[in-house]
């Protein structure tokens, strides 16, 4: 295995009185496209934001690529522009990720805050837009975007920067089943493979197609770890995780029978 | 353009409902000012910079003009920027010169009886005195305000918003009142739709008119969803901003580009507005 890009050892974090991560660690190397898997509330989008450095762990240490992510370190400038170049945070809401009043703008936005030339920003934005196929949406007002298109702006507004690592937060969710296609499709042929890929999710249709580790958890902490094949093959481990549940359907004799249940693809 | 005026409910009390279809009403006006924003015509090719300077060069001029002729006749040249832009006079009048009037007159009223000189006539039933310097102050104050909103729509109906904050950093406005400015255009938006969605949820489960008491406490409770929501987003939206390199300082991208074209507009701007304030001096 390669270097790794995040190492997350014994870590803890909570909201008031609320545990969200309690005693977390795992490792994730590079080049690595790896699912975090669990219920809501399971910890998945905190340890996302902790990756990120946009929230600070309580107990423990996280790293990336050898250097502990703390807030004093996050305030060298120097340390902070290159950790916000190498890593991209696509949040669950598009909404709170696009506050630009267009399309192009929300795009020159992080390019912009590296300072990079004009120039380049603008041919930068010009190339992502046509390569994410949303050129006809530059001068669009986020506000008047589908949920689909919102996601994809927000997507490019990410890669723009061209990231060695991607974290991603419930990237389907709300979608119809084409945009949903179109997101997997993009993370899929995105840098060729040789990019690290976190993804946060609870739509485990999905994982298999994004992720060849992943990690479940409950109660914020890693509850298991494995091949996605694997893991979403344990009936019972889905079971106590709450990602699966079991619903009444009539058959066709007319019986009622109680299955447990995933919305797609998956036969248990 | 035509833009789509939602019924507002009649009855005693309905005042969230009447609220809620002013908001919606609002997004709907956004959309057509878009769409009129986006059609050939005069305005509509120049840069927006160009736009910004002259309206407000025409706008200034026809404050400072002290002639009622002469202010007149900037109201005439908006009139016609409208023409040349396909922008409605009917729009104009709708969404400008009645609320324009109705203020402005409500204003210059006292002047046209108080101020002192020759009487023109007097009043019916009051025998209040009109004079006219009174006549003469109120036209130019209503002829005045009427220009000013005019050109304000014009530059609004022309102009999609977010070039026209581009062009006011562009013409040396703080970038942080811009971006301020900015995000504030964008989620208002949001919050609109959410208070819309709260309403109509609200609307589906309820059978018959709420009493003003129930209605007061359903307004007070949306406010504070709303007060969350918003909240939430802010903090959220802070953390995107970081996420991508924020570090509190504010940059901005201007990527205009003058054409002949522009020139020659802003150099017709200049010249009708220095005529106008050359022109309306006492």
């Amino acid at each position: 295995m390669t270097v790794p890009v995040f190492e997350v050892h014994n870590v803890s974090y909570r909201y008031r009185e609320a545990h969200a991560l309690d005693g977390l660690s795992l490792t994730i190397h590079q080049g690595q496209r790896v699912a975090f898997m669990g219920a809501n509330g399971s910890g998945k989008s905190t340890l996302l934001r902790l990756l990120d450095a946009l929230y600070f762990a309580e107990g423990g240490q996280v790293k990336f690529c050898g250097e502990s992510l703390t807030e004093e370190r996050l305030r060298d400038d120097e340390f902070a522009f290159q950790f916000r170049r190498r890593v991209g945070f696509v949040f669950q809401n598009p909404d709170a990720q696009l506050f630009n009043p267009t399309v192009f703008d929300e795009l020159a936005f992080g390019p912009l805050q590296m300072r990079w030339p004009k120039q380049l920003i603008i041919s930068r934005v010009n190339e992502t837009l046509d390569r994410m196929e949303i050129a006809h949406l530059k001068d669009r007002a986020p506000h008047r975007l589908s949920g689909g298109e919102k996601k994809r702006v927000a997507l490019a507004s990410t890669l723009i920067l061209d990231p060695e690592a991607l974290l991603l937060d419930e990237p389907t969710d709300a979608l119809d089943p084409k945009s949903q296609s179109q997101i997997i499709d993009m993370l899929v042929g995105w840098g060729g493979g040789a990019k690290t890929v976190i993804t946060a999710t609870h739509d485990l249709d999905i994982v298999e197609d994004i992720a060849d580790y992943g990690f479940i958890f409950q109660a914020g902490k890693v509850f298991a770890e494995g091949e996605p094949a694997n893991l979403l093959r344990d009936e019972a481990l889905l079971r106590r995780t709450n990602l699966i549940h079991a619903h009444r359907s009539r058959h066709e004799s007319g019986e009622m029978r109680l299955h447990p249940h995933l919305h797609r693809g998956h036969q248990y | 353009m035509t833009v789509s005026e939602p019924k507002l409910p009649q009855r005693r009390g309905a005042f969230i409902a009447r609220s809620i279809a002013r908001m919606i009403g609002a997004l709907e006006y956004t959309a057509a000012a878009e769409a009129t924003a986006s059609k050939p015509g005069l305005l509509q090719f120049l840069d927006p910079r160009v736009k910004v300077a002259g309206l407000l060069g025409l706008l200034v001029s026809s404050a400072l003009a002290h002639r009622l002729s002469v202010v007149l006749g900037v109201f005439g040249v908006a009139l016609i920027l409208a023409l040349l832009s396909r922008i409605s006079w009917l729009v104009l009048a709708k969404r400008g010169w009645a609320g324009a009037l109705l203020f402005s007159g409500s204003i210059a009223l006292p002047a046209v009886f108080l101020t002192p000189g020759r009487i023109i006539f007097r009043l019916p039933l009051f025998d209040w005195p009109v004079t006219e310097p009174g006549m003469a102050g109120a036209a130019l104050l209503i002829a005045r305000v009427e220009t000013a909103v005019t050109l304000t729509l014009l530059l609004i109906l022309s102009t999609p918003w977010p070039r026209v904050l581009k062009a006011l950093r562009a013409l040396g406005a703080p970038v942080v009142l811009v971006v301020i400015l900015g995000m504030t255009y964008r989620y208002v938006f949001l919050l609109l739709g959410a208070a819309r969605d709260l309403f109509e949820a609200r609307q589906s489960r309820t059978v018959g008119a709420l009493n003003a008491a129930e209605a007061r406490r359903f307004a007070t409770s949306c406010i504070g969803v709303l007060l969350g929501k918003s909240l939430h987003l802010s903090s959220e939206a802070h953390l995107a901003m970081l996420s991508r390199g924020f570090r509190g300082e504010v940059h901005s991208l201007d990527e205009f580009m003058m054409s002949p074209r522009d020139w020659i507009a802003l150099a017709a701007f200049a010249g009708l507005a220095i005529i106008a304030i050359w022109t309306g001096g006492r």
